[in-house]
């Protein structure tokens, strides 16, 4: 049986824990509430970046000499995969859906035959991705020095992706990475980016009517495509940046918030087993007593 | 009237109504009136002039590229990056200048180069916007 001293000891420390882990919950509820409004400020672009994109792709006269980005390289035999995580832990089962579901991935593409890269960013992805997959990890990428996601952050991302797409490194693009859902779920997402799915429109802003007129194209489409594509792909990494901040956040709310319980439900039993503890001592001394008295 | 809007990847930047606006476009400088017919466009690094209801200080925008859409009576620009004319600096300007072509000199392989260099033709691109 444990000692007095080593329960009241336990005690303590579980307490201290349980003042870390309310306090984790509460920055993140603050962040929480940061994130979700730069990804609300942030929808107007990307919802009438692709817009643009849908409208002036369905306007191309023909696919013939459309960019690479948009229809792809005719092959599919390489591919790269973005994966984005977290910089921290202690936040559920956030991280780890994140690389089974690469782990999943890669096997499903390499048992189909094809060549698999992997592009990191943030990371825990890279602590434990790494282990298994060096060879193929071509860059890793750490967002630690932000406090919030940047567009020119994304920007740069998606120029190296684009650039190494132009020298030939891979065929398909797709990146996954935790959407926000609600506070307590996150959606994982796995979307294609290189080539361009075509006809998924499914959260663009309504058109605006035009009462049957065209629009002007200003250079013609294919050369606007080419301008519009590679903007689309940093709209799109930076969409995957805020949401899976958000995501985070999230995720490491809920964590706490029951780490936060934990504790104090271990900190009631502690508490009982104490009591019952110190109880059994006097008893003890007591029967102590009362049976040495009897013996004289 | 014209409903001005200035969107960058971050967020709305600025909603006016105005009565011409005129864009440094990716094949010549234009203006939009109202009424215009409804066009697609990009852009190249320049200064947006808005004549309307907005601040004087406020009226030219400097963009680093971007996209405009045009369609009844709405011009949204999609910009990479906006700044308005009055906050450039000239003198805080020319020593980043300074300071980006010693980076190109200094750069150890061409990837820095070359990332120095964009940087190098941004700078000149804003104070040709001020000059």
């Amino acid at each position: 049986m444990p000692s007095l001293k080593d329960l009241r000891n336990r005690i303590t420390s579980v307490k201290s824990t349980q003042k870390i882990t309310r306090a984790m919950q509460m920055v993140s509820a603050a962040k929480l509430r940061r994130a979700q409004e730069s990804a609300e400020q942030a929808r107007p672009y990307s919802e009438r970046m692709s817009r643009l994109l849908s409208s002036v792709a369905a306007n191309l006269p023909s696919l013939e000499g459309a960019p690479p980005l948009m229809v792809g390289t005719g092959n599919d035999q390489v591919h790269l995969v973005i994966v984005m995580t977290a910089e921290r832990g202690l936040c559920g089962a956030f991280n780890t859906q994140v690389t089974r579901r690469t782990r999943r991935h890669v096997k499903e593409l390499r048992d189909a035959g094809k060549q698999v890269k992997l592009l990191l960013i943030g990371k825990k992805g890279n602590d434990s991705l790494r282990r298994d997959f060096d060879d193929i990890i071509i860059d890793y990428v750490t967002l630690r020095e932000m406090r919030a996601p940047s567009y020119a952050r994304a920007n740069e991302i998606a120029q190296d992706v684009i650039g190494r797409f132009g020298v030939g490194e891979f065929d398909v693009c797709t990146i996954i990475f935790n959407a926000f859902k609600s506070v307590i779920s996150q959606e994982l997402n796995v979307q294609q980016l290189i080539p361009l799915p075509t006809g998924d429109e499914g959260d663009e802003a309504a058109a605006p009517d035009l009462g049957g007129a065209i629009y002007e194209y200003e250079p013609e489409e294919t050369e606007l495509l080419a301008d519009l594509i590679p903007r689309n792909m940093a709209v799109q990494i930076f969409k995957a940046m805020l949401e899976s901040g958000a995501a985070e956040q999230a995720a490491r709310m809920t964590a706490m918030d029951n780490a936060t319980r934990n504790a104090g439900d271990m900190i009631d039993r502690l508490t009982l087993l104490y009591n019952r503890t110190r109880q059994a001592m006097i008893t003890k001394e007591l029967i102590e007593i009362v049976s040495g008295a009897d013996a004289l | 009237m014209l409903t001005f809007e200035l969107v960058s990847p971050e967020r709305l930047l600025l909603s006016v109504q105005a009565s011409q606006v005129s864009l440094p476009g990716a094949e010549g400088d234009m203006g939009v009136l109202p009424g215009h017919a409804p066009m697609i466009a990009s852009l190249r690094p320049g200064v947006i002039e808005v004549e309307g209801e907005i601040d004087a200080d406020e009226a030219r925008i400097f963009v680093g590229g971007g996209v405009i859409e045009v369609a009844q009576d709405r011009l949204v620009v999609l910009a990479d990056e906006a700044l308005p004319v009055s906050q450039l600096d000239r003198a805080g300007l020319d020593q980043r200048i300074q300071n980006t072509r010693e980076d190109i000199e200094d750069a150890k392989d061409d990837e820095a180069r070359l990332k120095a260099e964009a940087r190098l033709q941004h700078l000149q691109d804003l104070v040709a916007a001020i000059g």
